[in-house]
């Protein structure tokens, strides 16, 4: 049962926008998150939104994958927009109790809504078209003007990749010293919440003590094989901009640009 | 008799002797070896004073017991492991040397005991493209290699899977597929196949042995298998960290007594080879395999 939950959630799929350089989604969601706060009004989400929109229908993702992490929020959704509606000091649309509502109260939580909304929408995105491998790839190339400030780039990178690789196995372990604990009269399904955390200790210590095995020698077969840190490694798979990249920063930018215009002229 | 094949008690182990040629400076040679885990505790060395030499081409196995040091004695060969005292040399170079250290992992490739342990990567030929990378190779360099190495161990059609859904014996070969891009000259199995089932066990030995033939690569194999052993040019044998026989696999293994006291099995066919000289048929007690048991009993 452990097996079926699955870390990331990438779709597979050969669009253009999974095609993509990482590095060009990766800074492009990030404008794109920039923007989500500069947008003045509305109609302005409106847009954004369309903009969204026409990503997901490009990349080929069924929206109802979208949904299921839009829903996965969906409390946060409403106790920001409750939050907002009844703080916000301004003219009453109703009262609840102590409670007043406003209509700005309304607007700002409408508008909080839009922003987070789209900020799922468009980091589930991120994730759904780009290969884990490839998302760490991209990060680390980002990161790397920031290793004069002393952020180990490669190093996160690395950590990254191996835990990666090693998800599916100590998961295929967890499942198989659950089933070994089980089959000695290990109870991990009944009682409370702190009976069935405790009951966690018996699969939880072998487990640590299996990972912390596995990494000693992992760290030794990498020694073997001539691994010295990031320094002086080359890659084989070289990250390399497309002229779709280049299509795809324009548009990022361009309406970087028309967002920063409306804001001003309004 | 063999005159590589003369059982002795620690002594130096010379390589199979090669009469047409002047004699070279082994691939890897071994002085007087000893190494203490705890050095407050040099009574009870892992390695005791341990001289081998292994030549290029070769394929030596080296098998003994739980504890008998054969594990220790192969992080040696490529400077996992430091001796206390003595020396190790990999063509020429002194494995202390932190100057050539990179060198000598990069000649002496290692594969060990857990296929999953030793996989870095989530797909396939980036785990075989690590090594090289490693090394700094140019980018279009690697990609030749990682093809030329898969290509080498039968798994090209694996390149762009992920690890975890291949089988123990697969695995395995995607890991010698790693050392073989670096172009190594030695290929060190640290009882890599003692967590395969039988036919990832002949899949990857197999494939080493083909390395060996055809690539002239040197193997050396630890293990406790002994069937395992009986294919190979050369088995030493060791004991609470001395070699106490060495020798073609017929004269090793024609000491069956000898082995059964240090824990060690002769491969099932020579036992049974063994049973039956003793009891009176006419048949040698050193055969390695069941078509020599055939043809002793049915001459044909």
């Amino acid at each position: 049962m452990l097996r079926d939950i699955t870390i990331g959630q990438y779709l597979a799929r050969d669009t253009a926008v999974h095609r993509l350089d990482p590095r060009t989604k990766i800074i492009s969601t990030m404008l794109f998150m920039v923007l989500l706060f500069l947008v003045p009004h509305l109609a302005g989400y409106a847009f954004l939104g369309s903009f969204a929109a026409a990503v997901v229908i490009l990349a080929g993702i069924p929206p109802r994958m979208l949904l299921r992490s839009i829903r996965s929020l969906a409390f946060i959704l409403t106790l920001t927009f409750l939050l907002q509606l009844f703080m916000t000091p301004g003219e009453p649309l109703f009262a609840l109790g102590p409670l007043v509502a406003t209509r700005e109260g309304f607007t700002m939580g409408a508008f909080m809504i839009s922003r987070l909304t789209l900020l799922i929408v468009m980091t589930s995105l991120l994730t759904l078209t780009t290969s884990p491998i490839a998302l760490t790839d991209g990060l680390e190339y980002l990161l790397r003007p920031f290793r004069r400030f002393g952020l180990p780039a490669h190093e996160l990178a690395m950590m990254m990749t191996i835990a990666l690789r090693f998800i599916p196995t100590l998961l295929e372990e967890a499942d198989k010293i659950m089933k070994a604990q089980m089959a000695r009269g290990a109870d991990f399904r009944s009682g409370n919440l702190l009976r069935r955390a405790r009951s966690l200790i018996p699969l939880l210590v072998p487990l640590f003590v299996s990972a912390f095995r596995r990494a000693d020698e992992l760290a030794l077969a990498m020694e073997a094989r001539c691994y010295r840190g990031g320094e002086g490694r080359t890659r084989m798979k070289q990250l390399a901009f497309a002229p779709r990249d280049g299509i795809a920063f324009t548009t990022v930018a361009a309406m970087f640009l028309g967002v920063l215009f409306l804001r001003v002229w309004s | 008799m063999d005159a590589s094949g003369s059982p002795s008690g620690g002594g130096r182990v010379p390589p199979p002797e090669r009469p047409s040629e002047v004699r070279v400076e082994p691939l890897i040679c071994l002085e007087q070896v000893t190494h203490c885990y705890d050095a407050d505790r040099r009574d009870q060395p892992a390695l005791d004073a341990v001289d081998l030499e292994v030549a290029d081409g070769e394929f030596v196995a080296i098998v003994g017991a739980n504890g008998s040091g054969k594990s220790t004695l192969a992080k040696h060969l490529n400077a996992l492991l430091l001796p206390t005292e003595g020396e190790v040399r990999v063509a020429g170079l002194d494995t202390r040397d932190p100057a050539t250290v990179w060198e000598v992992r990069r000649m002496v490739g290692m594969v060990f005991q857990n296929p999953d342990n030793q996989i870095v990567a989530t797909v396939v030929e980036e785990d075989v493209a690590f090594g090289p990378e490693n090394l700094g190779v140019e980018s279009a360099a690697i990609r030749t290699r990682v093809k030329e190495a898969l290509a080498m161990v039968g798994m090209t059609e694996f390149h762009s899977r992920a690890p975890h859904l291949l089988s123990g014996g697969q695995k395995q070969r995607v890991a010698i597929a790693g050392i073989l891009a670096m172009r190594p000259r030695c290929l060190v199995l640290d009882e890599a196949t003692s967590m395969l089932d039988p036919s990832g066990r002949d899949e990857v030995l197999n494939t080493v042995r083909r390395l060996n033939r055809d690539e002239g690569l040197t193997v050396v194999h630890i293990t406790h298998f002994m069937e395992e052993a009986a294919t190979a040019d050369r088995v030493v044998v060791m004991d609470r960290g001395r070699i106490i026989a060495h020798g073609t696999p017929r004269t090793v293994f024609a000491q069956a007594r000898r082995l059964e006291r240090i824990g060690l099995d002769v491969p099932p066919i020579t036992a049974l080879a063994g049973i039956l000289a003793a009891a009176g048929l006419p048949v040698r007690p050193d055969l390695l395999a069941v078509e020599e048991v055939v043809d002793a009993l049915c001459p044909s």
